[in-house]
């Protein structure tokens, strides 16, 4: 099998051009993502091959271009829009929230809305202010939308394509610390990861540590930084957040009975609740400890300055995983 | 900027052709004074039936005949239409089922589902968040080389939302095949169009997206028929979209549960009524040509009677709403947490209690 040594977002944009060389509906929205290739590159060189009446550079203009991709979805087209950076999707929650969710369920079925909304996310790489959000927990919440968020470029590219050919809206988060970090060797053919699984990526007996995107290399070198003392950490990357892997999730916590949940989004009402509930409900009597998480704080992500405080770093994630051992 | 957007007009207040370019057939003036008397009808029986209890809220559109038989009829088979909850006037002229529209103001999501032979989106119930799709529909046609166009229904306080802004920006940047039809019809729930906007009217807002802007007599079913058949053509032969305001009046309430007592002089409004009649100045209209004929109105009132009565009979006796429908059509695959949200509910409905 030919593979290339990619990093995530290289592997983006694989995925965008399988998909618009296999199917001349799909499309791509967005702002700057033509001529100049989005600001971070991950439509680079696609206009130029599939032109500009499927490489389309919108006016600046969320609510436009998405209700836009609303209505081209309706008429059989499979748009792929990209959010310049998540904290930008506000002016389109709007769309997202009455119409991008609820017209399968509004028509019965009669129409759907088959498109993917990318959207680069996460804090640490000391961008102005509104760039850095992570607020997956404000459409995980809402009925209607997938939610898949890759942490290694074989993930972006399989799951990307999974999200395209979905027949129903995936919001498909790019954790964007993680767009230039390790390269993996990635199939140049198509391939499709299935959304809703959860994958192990280090095996361990004594705490489950649950993360995605870039709390992926902080819960792997807390992971790392906990072998020294002897404790085996089942570390894994949910992938998808809505649906979530409860089966996943359960074996894991069943075998190891405790519990250490990371994310850098907010703690309220964040992702990291929902996780908690899906423990309960499958692996209750199984828990020697309570569950900890180790997240970002209920407060508006701070200017770069500040921001590693903000984000958990592998010490935090060590600190919890202790605590629960020790409990 | 009325010098600049004058109202176009074809037939008066009193029924009295304006020009002579345009010559309006007994056949067409007949047509379209059958489908305005039909959504008047339906209107009226709309309200009635809230009234009795037989329906939940509805929304009237009395006033507004004009406007949506006039824009209905103007549309080609394959066009697609975006209707707010005002336009079930201008949704039944292009052909959506009688009954499912009654149905859907009984609450039930199956009167949502799209006729079967056209493209008509389900009533807007968010203001303005339509207008881009319709955008979005009509680029989609131009992508598959097609001569389909859309048109989008929104009322005057939808111009204030950013929606109406971002919708129209996009569809006059890409040129899309659409209409933008606007009912100004005077108040948007309680406020007055003067408290809406400091503009004096709404096509010229056209202008600022270098879009044409046409602004019509909303109570001439002739005019805009013509403002509307015309900015098709502009859209399907690639000249852009164009934004109509069709100047027209709410006659009665918001909703069944409004009372515009409380901001508008009722009187006021009814003496509107006398001068302003869509339906009479068409009446008048075809008495002045000798088009009137009382046998053929009386017969297609018992017409319309009859295909009211089949469609309310056929609401009432629809199956019960089903509690499939509430968890079946999220996804096109249920996802575990609705699965088992959906089974749990079915073993335990209701409870102990």
């Amino acid at each position: 099998m030919e593979t290339k040594s990619l990093t995530l977002i290289q592997a983006i944009n694989e995925g965008m051009k399988t998909m618009l060389t296999e199917d001349e509906n799909t499309l791509i929205l967005g702002e700057d993502i033509g001529k100049n290739g989005g600001v971070f590159r991950a439509t680079v060189d696609l206009q130029e091959e599939f032109g500009e009446k499927r490489v389309i550079d919108t006016p600046l203009s969320e609510a436009g271009f998405v209700g836009g991709a609303v209505g081209m979805a309706l008429n059989g087209l499979r748009p792929i829009v990209e959010i310049q950076f998540l904290g930008f999707i506000y002016p389109a929650f709007e769309q997202i929230a009455t119409h991008v969710t609820r017209i399968r369920t509004r028509t019965m079925g009669h129409y759907s809305i088959p498109m993917v909304i990318r959207a680069p996310f996460g804090a640490g790489v000391r961008s102005p202010e509104i760039h850095s959000d992570s607020v997956e927990a404000l459409f995980t919440h809402l009925p209607g939308i997938k939610v898949v968020c890759p942490s290694t470029a074989y993930d972006a590219k399989g799951l990307l394509i999974a999200s395209i050919e979905d027949p129903d809206p995936v919001l498909f988060l790019e954790p964007m610390r993680l767009y230039r970090g390790e390269r993996n060797d990635v199939p140049s053919a198509k391939y499709s990861i299935e959304l809703g699984k959860g994958e192990r990526i280090q095996e361990g007996e004594d705490v489950t540590v649950l993360a995605w995107g870039a709390m992926i290399p902080v819960a792997l070198k807390a992971a790392e930084h906990m072998k020294e003392q002897s404790v085996s950490c089942d570390v894994i990357d949910l992938r998808t957040l809505y649906p979530l892997d409860k089966d996943i999730i359960a074996d894991s916590v069943q075998k190891t009975g405790r519990v250490v949940i990371v994310h850098e989004a907010h703690a309220t009402g964040g992702v990291g609740s929902e996780i908690t509930s899906v423990i309960n409900d499958t692996a209750f009597l199984y828990l020697k400890a309570p569950i900890e998480r180790v997240t970002g704080f209920d407060v508006p992500i701070p200017l770069f300055s500040l921001e590693n405080e903000y984000l958990p770093t592998p010490g935090r994630v060590a600190n919890a995983i202790n605590k629960v051992i020790t409990f | 900027m009325e010098d600049k957007y004058p109202l176009f007009q074809i037939v008066d207040t009193s029924g009295n052709l304006v020009s002579d370019d345009y010559d309006i057939t007994e056949e067409q003036a007949k047509s379209y004074y059958y489908h305005m008397l039909r959504i008047r009808m339906y209107d009226q029986k709309g309200i009635a039936l809230q009234r009795q209890g037989r329906i939940g809220t509805y929304v009237p559109f009395e006033g507004q005949e004009a406007s949506q038989v006039g824009s209905a009829l103007a549309l080609k088979a394959n066009d697609w239409m975006f209707p707010t909850y005002r336009d079930h006037g201008a949704t039944l002229t292009f052909g959506a089922d009688m009954d499912m529209m009654l149905l859907h103001w009984n609450g039930r999501i199956d009167g949502c589902v799209p006729s079967r032979v056209k493209n008509i989106l389900p009533a807007a119930i968010p203001i303005a968040t339509h207008i881009p799709h319709a955008a979005g529909v009509a680029m989609a046609e131009t992508y598959k080389g097609t001569k389909n166009a859309a048109i989008a229904y929104f009322g005057d306080g939808a111009t204030s939302e950013g929606d109406f802004h971002e919708g129209l920006n996009m569809a006059s940047v890409f040129k899309a095949p659409a209409v933008f039809f606007n009912q100004n019809n005077g108040y948007a729930i309680s406020l007055p169009v003067s408290k809406q906007m400091n503009s004096k009217t709404i096509a010229q807002k056209a202008a600022s997206y270098g879009m044409s802007g046409i602004r019509v007599d909303g109570m001439d079913v002739f005019a805009v028929n013509e403002a509307v058949k015309e900015a098709l053509d502009r859209a399907r032969n690639g000249e852009g979209p164009t934004l109509i305001e069709a100047v027209t009046w709410r006659f009665g309430a918001h909703t069944t549960a409004d009372d515009p007592s409380k901001y508008r002089d009722q009187e006021e409004s009814d003496a509107k009524r006398e001068k302003l009649d869509p339906v009479m100045r068409l009446e008048r209209f075809m008495k002045n040509l000798n088009m009137w004929d009382e046998q053929w109105v009386s017969s297609i009132k018992k017409e319309i009677q009859v295909e009211l009565d089949d469609a309310i009979a056929s609401m009432e006796s629809h199956e019960k709403a089903s509690l499939d429908d509430m968890f079946d059509y999220v996804f096109e695959e249920p996802t575990w947490t609705i699965e088992e949200q959906k089974k749990a509910f079915m073993a335990q409905r209701g409870g102990q209690l």
